[in-house]
């Protein structure tokens, strides 16, 4: 089996990728959910050691699937950064310098708290609760609010929950991975950050999982 | 000592109370008036705290043989470290009415968990001349700016219980507080204090003395009271055995057997095992008995602090008839109305059993472990601790923690390591980290954040619980503590019982959960993780021997094999009942796939480690998932594939070659380090519970302890708290003696592996068990796929 597998919607086709983001093939996009960066950072300055490679590596691998994919647009559904600045935002500035060129838009969610100044720096587009997109909408949450303008019953693609699926085999054997969650009518992401728990989904008749192993994906469902 | 102007004093008293000395206490008199340090071997109830407290009287007395009740605000003389809060205040009780009848200006303090803030700040003020503590308070003492100056007066460190202390991690915890309050003294020139240990009898007692006095660098002395106690043990026994006894659940229906008992003592203590059987137990009895209701108690850890003393209160001046209390009530406190005791279910030990029983002399067999381990966790804690008092300087501190007997062995190495973690937080990108905890200021080690410091000051303590959230009635009123996991699968509506009380869970609010009363009869009733002690080496082996009664001869006379009859029967008609020499191996297929039984009667511990080094060895067979379970008795390996084992290789798969090897790999690939991280990394300061107020703010703070294991698992796995959970492992649970012993004992045995149709009375049990473990040797794609097929064939 090789991956990416794809997955259509509406005509579009959507590559799944184990390394926990989706590629919009039609649109040339890459879409991901729950960064979270600057995680290990804010929890090194109160004063816990988790290695800051976890952010290291997190940021390499958003860089080797836009090389990959050659994306000229990256879809953040909310949860970009986890708290408030610190330095690790200078690496991803840094980064962010190479890759000029690319467009990033960034739905926001609970965790995206930091000042319009600096999203402006990182010439990243805010976008307050959704934004739509080829008939599509992206949205950090799946639930609806006042600020809520879209209406009409659109795809949806959010992130928030950190979705996983426990896998149950013969002799009470389990197993639980992070997924991607398709429902007929939207599509939750898993987090893309590997400093991230999950929250089990259990996807229903008509439902598709993507669980994945990180070296692949397999479709559930 | 008789000449000396205290002991008169003392004498004096003791006649006039129509008491007369132990011989064991006037020896300890006689060391402490020459300031010796030791360890007093005494079981409860027998006057082994005065033993110690009387000769610190006799010393002051001595020092101050003329205005000796006038003498005021000595400072701090005696501090008295106990593991118990419950026993603070009966010890307490018990000193000052010596010190009242002696006419003495003494003022004795408690300082725990559960001392208000007033009494906290009076201390401050002006220290008591005794100080009762636990060994977290005593951290949190040293955690106070100016410490040292507490400690300047003191003369005696007595550590009470010290049996229930070793090997712990809060025994850890006191020998580091030890070292420190040591070599204050010596550093200020001053005569070290004294330090005496007071234990029951264990095996080792020459090695408890040795570690509680490590950091004075003295043999000391031991001094034995050499009292025993009689002891009658009576089963009480169901008249028609289960077939098919449920783990744990047996025994319920002999509560109507105890009512008699009950009635005939003037107060019953009833031990169960775990916490969620003292609910069940509690409100059978009430059910059975209702005149019962009013005079009998419930006591257990999750129950409420005010309800807790007050019931502890009762006990002493008898009010109630009977208590039915997990080990939250043990440790013989000296409640002299109880008069019987019961203990339901296995009590897993013959020597904590016997304790329970109220004789903690004489059981020889019982051998506190020591822990050779180096405690990682306990001594980062202790370093932070040290830094947001006074700060310290390495090179003192590190001469100091190696004068402890658990840190003996550190290593230079390792000691830079820790720094290096406590300074630099490990694994960083230099110009884009910003790791905050100690500072070094001028070559001392401080850390000058005040939130940091507060935090730390939050989380000292070695004793790791699930995260706890309060109970109380929509209507206010407090019932108690319960473990968040336990009330997050609760949906609204939801009846369980706590504190004896039936509870319909109505919302979350606030970290706390709100709750009404019900009249449900039918009630869920926690399950609480951990309190299951496994059994002793020496139980096990009885328990094999009486196999060997139930199987052959049925002429037994003990009544106790009677009653199993029919138990033994069924096994004996579906499979076998082994005899002393043989290893009983199960093969029995189910729809939950392959079961694999092994019944070698090793206690839990020995079990859960067996199961991991055979699952391991049958997976280099060929690529195989296991779950495993196992209780007292024995283990499983449930599989979806046959598992292949058989005449042929069975002796191999139980040989004691390459054991170590073995044990090292199939550690590694299971999750048992996982279990142990989440203490060390508590303890350790990388994951913040607690608090609910703190909680709220620092939810960004928040990550799963399995979470961190994963993280540094991949990142950084040389990290010293991730290496000392694996190290647990190893230390704890995979005792190569014990396991060595097993297999050479199996290789003796015959090992008889029979094929029965359905299960058995034996595999019953284990099967029900809920606690797993995994293993595999398959690629996790490969696992998840044929899992994946499963479920499709499943649903079609």
């Amino acid at each position: 089996m090789q991956n990416p597998l794809p997955h259509s919607i509406a005509g579009n086709t959507f590559w799944v990728f184990p390394e926990r983001c989706l590629f919009w093939e039609d649109t040339s996009t890459l879409i991901i959910a729950d960064l979270h960066l600057g995680k290990t950072g804010h929890f090194r300055k109160a004063g816990i050691g988790v290695p800051q490679t976890i952010y290291k590596a997190d940021l390499q691998r958003l860089m080797a699937m836009l090389y990959l994919c050659k994306a000229n647009r990256l879809i953040i559904v909310g949860d970009f950064t986890h708290s408030t600045i610190n330095k690790e935002m200078e690496l991803f500035l840094r980064w962010r310098k190479d890759f000029s060129s690319l467009h990033i838009d960034l739905v926001k969610g609970n965790h995206d708290i930091l000042e319009a100044a600096w999203y402006k720096e990182a010439a990243i587009q805010e976008h307050e609760w959704e934004m739509q997109e080829n008939g599509f909408v992206f949205r950090h949450e799946t639930k609806k609010s006042k600020a809520s303008v879209i209406s009409g019953e659109l795809y949806t693609f959010t992130g928030h929950v950190h979705p996983g699926i426990v896998l149950k085999g013969v002799g009470k054997q389990s197993l639980k991975l992070p997924c991607f969650y398709f429902t007929p009518t939207h599509c939750i992401l898993p987090a893309f950050s590997r400093f991230t728990g999950m929250y089990t989904v259990h996807p229903s008749k008509g439902e598709v999982a993507y669980a994945s192993t990180d070296a692949e994906i397999i479709r559930i469902g | 000592m008789q000449h000396s102007a205290g002991y008169p004093v003392i004498n004096h008293w003791l006649e006039t109370k129509s008491f007369k000395p132990f011989l064991f206490q006037q020896q300890s008199w006689q060391y402490i008036a020459a300031g010796e340090s030791g360890l007093v071997n005494a079981p409860t109830g027998c006057g082994k705290t005065f033993a110690v407290f009387l000769g610190a009287l006799i010393n002051f007395i001595n020092e101050h043989p003329e205005d000796y009740r006038s003498v005021k605000k000595s400072g701090l003389l005696l501090l008295w470290i106990t593991p118990l809060r419950a026993l603070a205040k009966d010890i307490g009780r018990a000193m000052e009415e010596v010190i009242t009848e002696l006419g003495l200006q003494w003022k004795v303090g408690i300082r725990n968990g559960d001392t208000d803030t007033a009494e906290r700040a009076r201390q401050k003020k002006q220290m008591p001349e005794v100080l009762i503590i636990t060994p977290e308070s005593l951290h949190l003492l040293l955690a106070q700016k100016g410490y040292p100056e507490i400690f300047q007066s003191l003369q005696l460190i007595a550590v009470d219980e010290w049996h229930e202390l070793l090997g712990s991690k809060r025994g850890v915890q006191v020998e580091l507080a030890l070292s420190r309050i040591v070599h204050l003294q010596t550093a200020a020139d001053c005569p070290s204090p004294m330090i005496w240990g007071i234990s029951a009898t264990i095996g080792n007692l020459d090695d408890a003395k040795e570690v509680i006095l490590s950091a004075l660098n003295k043999a000391g002395v031991i001094v034995k009271a050499g009292i025993r106690n009689a002891i009658e043990v009576e089963s009480v026994f169901p008249d028609e055995i289960e077939k098919y006894p449920w783990a744990g659940h047996l025994g319920i229906k002999l509560a109507h057997k105890l009512i008699p008992i009950i009635q005939q003592s003037r107060t019953t203590l009833i031990f169960i095992n775990t916490r969620g059987m003292s609910e069940t137990w509690y409100q059978t009895l009430l059910t059975v008995c209702p005149e019962l209701a009013g005079s009998i108690a419930l006591h257990h850890s999750s129950i409420d602090r005010e309800l807790r003393t007050w019931i502890e209160d009762n006990l002493h001046s008898g009010n109630l008839k009977a208590v039915v209390c997990t080990a939250s009530l043990d440790l013989g406190v000296d409640f002299r109305p109880v008069e019987t005791v019961i203990q339901v279910g296995s009590p897993k030990g013959v020597a904590r059993f016997l304790q329970r029983a109220g004789r903690s002399g004489h059981s020889p067999d019982a051998i506190s472990r020591i822990h050779f381990l180096l405690c990682y966790d306990v001594l980062i804690q202790y370093l932070n601790t040290l830094a947001i008092s006074e700060g310290f300087y390495p090179t003192a501190i590190f001469n100091e923690v190696r004068s402890t007997y658990c840190f003996r062995d550190l290593q230079e190495n390792e000691w830079q390591q820790i720094l290096h973690f406590i300074t630099e937080g490990g694994v960083a990108m230099g110009q884009y980290d910003e790791f905050k905890k100690v500072e070094v200021e001028e070559g001392i080690y401080r850390i000058r954040n005040r939130k940091l410091a507060m935090r730390h000051r939050m989380h000292i303590g070695t004793i790791v619980s699930d995260s706890m959230m309060k109970v109380k009635f929509v209507s206010g009123g407090y019932v108690g503590v319960i473990e968040e996991y336990f009330i997050s699968r609760l949906n609204p509506g939801d009846v369980f019982t706590l504190a004896g009380r039936n509870l319909e869970f109505v919302l979350i609010k606030d970290m706390t959960a709100l709750v009404r009363k019900s009249d449900k009869k039918k009630a869920i009733v926690p399950s609480w993780t951990g309190g299951r002690m496994p059994l002793s080496a020496n139980l096990g082996k009885i328990l094999r021997q009486t196999l060997n009664e139930l199987g052959g001869n049925h002429q037994s006379a003990e009544p106790e094999i009677k009653a199993l009859e029919p138990l033994a029967a069924l096994q004996q008609q579906l499979s076998i009942v082994p005899k002393e020499n043989e290893l009983l191996i199960e093969h029995i297929e189910t729809e939950d796939g392959f079961h694999l039984f092994v019944y070698p009667f090793e206690g839990r511990l020995v079990h859960e480690a067996m199961a991991a080094i055979l699952a391991y060895r049958i997976s280099k067979i060929r690529p195989i998932s296991f779950s495993f379970a196992m209780n007292d008795y024995g283990f499983e390996l449930l599989s979806d594939q046959q598992i292949p084992v058989d005449d042929t290789n069975v002796y191999e798969l139980f040989s004691p070659d390459d054991l170590l090897n073995d044990i090292q790999r199939s550690v590694n690939n299971t999750e048992m380090a996982r279990r142990k991280f989440r203490d060390v990394a508590v303890i350790g300061g990388l994951i913040f519970q607690g608090m609910p107020g703190e909680k709220k703010k620092a939810r960004h703070l928040q990550s799963s302890a399995s979470l961190l294991f994963n993280v540094f698992t991949e990142y950084d796995p040389q990290n010293l708290l991730l290496r000392q959970s694996y190290q647990e492992v190893l230390d704890q649970q995979m005792e190569e003696v014990r396991l060595r012993d097993m297999l050479e004992r199996i290789q003796q045995s015959e090992i008889r592996i029979c094929f029965p149709e359905r299960l058995t009375p034996f595999c019953f049990p284990i099967k029900v068990d809920s606690m797993r473990e995994d293993l595999s040797s398959e690629k996790l794609e490969d696992r998840v796929r044929r899992m994946q097929q499963q479920m499709n064939a499943g649903k079609s």
